[in-house]
């Protein structure tokens, strides 16, 4: 048999049937629900008189909505507290296993299904949100889907989908300290673009990929989506099983051991051949900031912010300077003279305990700058919280002037209260900085933990080596 | 599903790249649990000079002069003309649902994002890739002609200007044929239901811990 990707294993062993054109009926292993994406799905099972085809594939958790305080108090906004309550109800109505708003084990969806064991390698996993390409980062094939694609994972527990071509980004070398997984993530999209992994599936590979943590694995596959790829993934090694050992949902005993025999094969076989590779070298990777209002428009922390009128492209050209104008930046401006007003640490790209350990790092025993308006820190779920708080890093985040939060994806996309205003400029640990993504009107600039935390004490964008000597 | 066969409409310009679907539906409008009324929100950022928030009256809110939906041209749109990387972002189906609700039926683009193709199909929206040259040659016709319109014939494959030029594209096999019949999805699936079974009972074989 010829040699095989990573990607052709997981597909293979979850084709069901393929139409001649190649479209194939996929089994779905693990479907993760939330309630923005699953209101009208359940609305339509019960209106063609359908259940859903296998209750335990399905774990559901409400994360986009909820407030990041005062939770005792419920839900202020009545629109957020319908959109809770539908799920709420739809789950208890279809007998689907929900963590509620008060359960320690709520949070957000593309953290608490890797902590719970839910997300296991081998799987395919799905969810009503683009950042499921998350858990590749367990040799999953896991990709976001639309409502329609909900409604039919429910009723079927397969979808209808095609192939991706593969494409495989090599990181070899080490990262220097102070860079983190968000910067390669950021260097990937800024060099093959938010379109250049478009109808591929990516597969993380290399030196600098091993030596992440799971945490940071998961920071990787999921910005995968960034670059247009709709799933990430990662091959599986000891970090790998280390990780999902003892988790809730993992299996346990003898099966255990079986799982585990059979995820040492999910990997790509050494003379596979991808359609397409890339290649970086970590140590050549500088810690990113992103300056525009696409992924893609990134520069390095000791760059400047870039000149359209050395742009080309005439459309591209236009995007620049509308972003510009957007940002409120001008061309040729120092990055590390941006102030900023606020800064978000979370969003089921950074908000992990890693992420917050190494923040915490940065401003233990510091103070948040005087022209931060507000800095808070968002726990990716209720058990990282309290992982976080029996760490100790809550109180060093309090006393460096941040505030300690309540997990769900909260100013990644200001469903709740948490947003800026708009001209409100924030250095963010998410994953998306379109217009208006965290408030009309407001700014935002893409970072890892470590910067944004950085940012936050000096008050604008700096080197963390300069930082680290001068403060 | 609304069946997709011939559409000759008039054809509306978003001359930007990467248009995201933040853009396209702002995340306020998603807190609906409804598949309806999204339309008047659609690129709600930009189409109106003041902030959106679900249950204002679109009606009485100051339009942007600017937006190039809001010029009298472009009413009645059927198709709209957009740039590479069209609706990438968020998975949210409230971005096909507010361009369908709007009265988009077709998007013709040089790429689109994954996600939102796929959403697009799902709703009986034929987004359709053509050459970035051919997209641009479109967009200075649109701009130069009011009331320029394309003929869209998904069986034939192909969009027809008003002056007879022909512009084929592809469409999955599959995918085509949803659309022209109006095709139920789940229905199709669950004509295979012994195939599902059959795979589960393997699965469950081979991989008992994925069925605990």
């Amino acid at each position: 048999m010829s040699a095989l990707t990573l990607y052709d294993k997981l597909w293979q062993s979850h084709v069901v049937r393929s139409e001649k054109d190649g479209t194939a009926l996929l089994y779905i292993d693990r479907h993760l629900v939330h309630e923005v994406t699953s209101p009208q799905a359940f609305e339509g099972l019960r209106l063609a008189g359908r259940k859903p085809w296998r209750l335990d594939a399905n774990l559901a958790v409400a994360d986009h909505n909820v407030p990041t305080t005062n939770r005792g108090d419920g839900i202020a906004d009545p629109v957020s507290r319908l959109q809770i309550e539908t799920l709420d109800r739809n789950c208890a109505e279809f007998g689907i296993t929900e963590f509620r708003m008060n359960d320690v084990r709520q949070g957000i969806v593309h953290v608490i299904g890797p902590e719970q064991g839910a997300t296991l390698p081998g799987m395919t996993v799905v969810c009503g949100d683009s950042h499921t390409s998350t858990h590749g980062a367990f040799a999953a094939l896991a990709f976001g889907i639309g409502t329609s694609e909900v409604e039919h994972v429910l009723a079927t527990q397969c979808l209808l989908t095609k192939k991706s071509k593969s494409m495989r980004v090599n990181v070899e070398g080490k990262l220097h300290p102070g860079v983190s997984a968000k910067d390669i993530a950021l260097a990937v999209i800024g060099r093959i673009g938010t379109a250049g992994g478009t109808g591929f599936a990516l597969e993380f590979a290399g030196q600098a990929i091993r030596a992440l943590s799971m945490e940071g694995r998961m920071t990787l596959c999921n910005m995968a989506i960034e670059a247009g790829a709709r799933a990430g993934m990662i091959g599986v090694d000891e970090t790998t099983i280390a990780y999902l050992q003892n988790r809730p949902f993992s299996p346990r005993g003898a099966l255990w051991d079986q799982a585990v025999a059979n995820w040492r094969t999910l990997k790509s076989d050494v003379d596979a051949r991808f359609d397409q590779e890339v290649s970086f070298d970590a140590s050549q990777i500088r810690p990113h900031v992103s300056w525009g209002t696409s992924p893609e428009m990134v520069v390095t922390i000791d760059d400047c912010v870039p000149d359209p009128a050395l742009e080309k492209d005439l459309v591209r050209r236009q995007a620049m300077e509308n972003a510009l104008v957007y940002m409120g930046l001008e061309a040729n401006q120092p990055v590390s003279s941006i102030r900023i007003d606020k800064v978000f640490i979370g969003s089921c790209t950074n908000s992990r305990i890693e992420d917050l350990r190494v923040a915490a790092a940065v401003v233990k025993g510091r103070h948040v700058a005087k022209n931060i308006k507000q800095a808070m820190v968002v726990p990716g779920s209720g058990l990282v919280k309290r992982q976080a708080e029996t760490e100790g890093l809550d109180r060093i985040f309090a006393d460096a002037g941040f505030e300690w939060r309540e997990p769900g994806c909260s100013m990644c996309l200001a469903m709740n209260a948490d947003r800026l205003e708009p001209g409100e400029r924030c250095a963010s640990t998410s994953n998306r900085n379109f217009e208006g993504r965290q408030g009309a009107g407001g700014r935002t600039h893409l970072v890892s933990p470590q910067m944004a935390a950085a940012a936050a004490i000096a008050g604008h964008f700096t080197d963390l080596d300069v930082f680290q000597g001068n403060l | 599903m609304d069946k997709f066969t011939v559409l000759d409409g008039i054809v509306a310009p978003l001359d930007k790249p990467n248009v995201d679907t933040d853009a396209i539906i702002p995340k306020q409008f998603l807190k609906s649990i409804r598949r309806t009324g999204f339309g008047p929100n659609l690129f709600d950022a930009w189409r109106y000079l003041d902030h959106g928030e679900p249950g204002k009256d679109c009606e009485l809110r100051p339009l942007n002069p600017g937006f190039v939906l809001n010029q009298e041209r472009y009413s009645g749109a059927s198709i709209l003309l957009a740039r590479e990387n069209f609706g990438c972002g968020s998975s949210r189906e409230h971005a096909p649902w507010a361009l369908l609700d709007y009265g988009f039926k077709a998007i013709i683009a040089p790429s689109f994002a994954d996600i939102f193709f796929n959403n697009c199909f799902k709703n009986g929206i034929l987004p359709i890739v053509l050459e970035s040259r051919v997209v641009s040659d479109l967009f200075d016709r649109v701009l130069a002609e009011p009331g320029y319109h394309l003929m869209i014939d998904l069986p034939a494959q192909q969009v027809t200007t008003p002056d007879r030029q022909v512009y084929p594209f592809e469409v999955d096999a599959f995918r085509k044929e949803c659309l022209v019949d109006g095709l139920d999805d789940i229905d199709l699936t669950l004509r295979h239901v012994e195939s599902i079974r059959a795979y589960e009972a393997r699965r469950r074989q081979e991989a008992p811990w994925l069925f605990q």
